[in-house]
């Protein structure tokens, strides 16, 4: 599909924008409707949109394999994280109370926190479940055929 | 009327329905992952519908309303849908290699190789699915 | 309904696919039109969005047509239509749609709705109850999803084994 004008142009315009979007919709999420998961879904559909067109590797040199891989380990460490600080600072597991002086800032502090956690470990799986489908085609076919089938 | 209040409810099972019988009676591995997904959208539109109040309005504290929705079972389904698409991708992947392995994601093909030709796993026919052209 | 009759229906599995995204897109608006804000951004974005991906990338491994079904399939229909007949009954029991004195409504959903801002300060009481009242869910749910990624990796890293058409498939031993 990259020679596809239109297709080219209008995911040139529209990857940033939606991009932004999961960006708006994961730090928003306090006020309105929206949160960790819609974001890291929104995030990653900006990505495959963007391999869709210009092809997995350019999409793969991105954000590479090795990266979603930890970045998917790194959303639910933070996620832990936060709530073992909470036990360290003297309060329970993932308590927010402890983390801040005022409860309201400390439980918004919380919930940002953890939401991007969330965030980062969603956006990163869908990224990694793309990845292994779109290349078990290219694998079979490297296989078949490096076999004179 | 009293039927009427329960509208949601045969909506609902219809649904479930229609995917359970996805699941048990085709073949195609696809098809039935397909139709537990329709089963499992069926069962969120149940809390969902359950948690609606009429005349309220989206949970999220705003000017000039003062009845809400209840939020408890959106925060469920949440949790739900992920875990949906989570169970669904990963019997994606099963079915991809279970492809592999056998050359088919037809379930009757895979019960009962010994219907086909007693010297080779694959007939003609039913190797169309992955390797000749569709 | 009737684009779920149709995903079942149809036999060329990219229609069907095509059809599911119409139905996750179509459920994503009845829980709009239901107040779940939060709840049809997620399914809007994941049912029609990375499922529908998923669908489509396995089907571009598994070929486009489904083998027709042999006969009509009558002891399905017939135990599918056994089931949702007792399930209608049992719902004639639920609550009505709507109603403001549900028993859902009224035993922890008031103290959510009143007690929010008071000890939260953020007004999407969804994302509270989500991330502030029930963190250790919202963790049993960010687990899950990074085990379906291993999952998926652990099953598909492996490179597929070769196979001549017409041979037996090779029993795998194990490498990595």
């Amino acid at each position: 599909m990259r020679t596809n004008g239109i297709l080219r142009v209008i995911a040139r315009f529209l990857i940033p924008l939606i991009m932004l979007f999961a960006l708006y919709i994961q730090f928003h999420g306090e006020y309105s409707p929206g949160g960790g998961f819609q974001a890291g879904v929104v995030f990653a559909a900006a990505w495959i949109l963007f391999a869709l067109i210009y092809g997995l590797d350019a999409a793969l040199e991105v954000i590479p394999e090795r990266a979603q891989f930890v970045l998917a380990c790194l959303g639910v460490l933070l996620y832990c994280f936060v709530g073992l600080l909470g036990v360290i600072l003297g309060g329970r597991f993932l308590d927010f109370y402890p983390l801040l002086d005022s409860p309201h800032a400390a439980q918004q502090t919380g919930i940002v926190a953890v939401e991007f956690g969330v965030g980062v470990t969603v956006a990163a799986c869908a990224m990694l479940f793309f990845t292994f489908f779109a290349r078990r085609k290219r694998e079979l076919d490297a296989a078949q055929a490096g076999d004179g089938d | 009327m009293a039927w009427l209040g329960h509208f949601n409810y045969w909506v609902v099972v219809i649904l479930m329905m229609i995917g359970f019988y996805a699941v048990i009676a085709r073949g195609n591995m696809v098809k039935k992952i397909m139709g537990l997904n329709l089963f499992q959208t069926s069962v969120f539109i149940m809390f969902i519908s359950a948690g609606k109040i009429i005349g309220g309005s989206t949970p999220v504290l705003r000017e000039g309303v003062t009845v809400y929705s209840n939020p408890l079972p959106h925060v469920l389904i949440l949790t739900a849908i992920v875990v949906g698409v989570a169970t669904t991708a990963v019997g994606l992947a099963l079915a991809v290699r279970i492809l592999e392995a056998y050359g088919t994601i037809e379930d009757d093909e895979l019960i009962d190789p010994a219907e086909q030709s007693p010297d080779e796993t694959q007939p003609g026919m039913s190797s169309g699915k992955g390797d000749s052209s569709a | 309904m009737t684009v779920a009759v149709a995903v079942v229906r149809v036999r060329d599995l990219f229609s069907a696919a095509m059809l599911f995204a119409i139905y996750s897109l179509l459920s994503a608006g009845l829980f709009a039109v239901l107040d779940a804000g939060d709840v049809a951004l997620t399914e809007a974005a994941v049912g029609a969005g990375i499922s529908t991906i998923l669908f489509l990338a396995v089907l571009t491994l598994a070929g486009r047509e489904e083998r027709p079904a042999r006969g009509k399939n009558r002891l399905a229909l017939a135990v599918v239509v056994v089931t949702g007949a007792c399930l209608i009954y049992a719902a004639g029991d639920l609550p009505d749609f709507g109603e403001a004195d549900n028993p859902v409504q009224v035993h922890v959903a008031p103290y959510y709705i009143e007690q929010t801002y008071a000890d939260m300060g953020i007004p999407n009481m969804v994302a509270a109850v989500l991330a502030g009242y029930r963190s250790i869910d919202t963790m049993g749910e960010a687990f899950v999803i990074l085990t379906a990624g291993l999952g998926v990796v652990a099953l598909l890293s492996v490179p597929p084994r070769r196979r001549r058409r017409g041979q037996k498939p090779t029993k795998s031993e194990d490498d990595s």
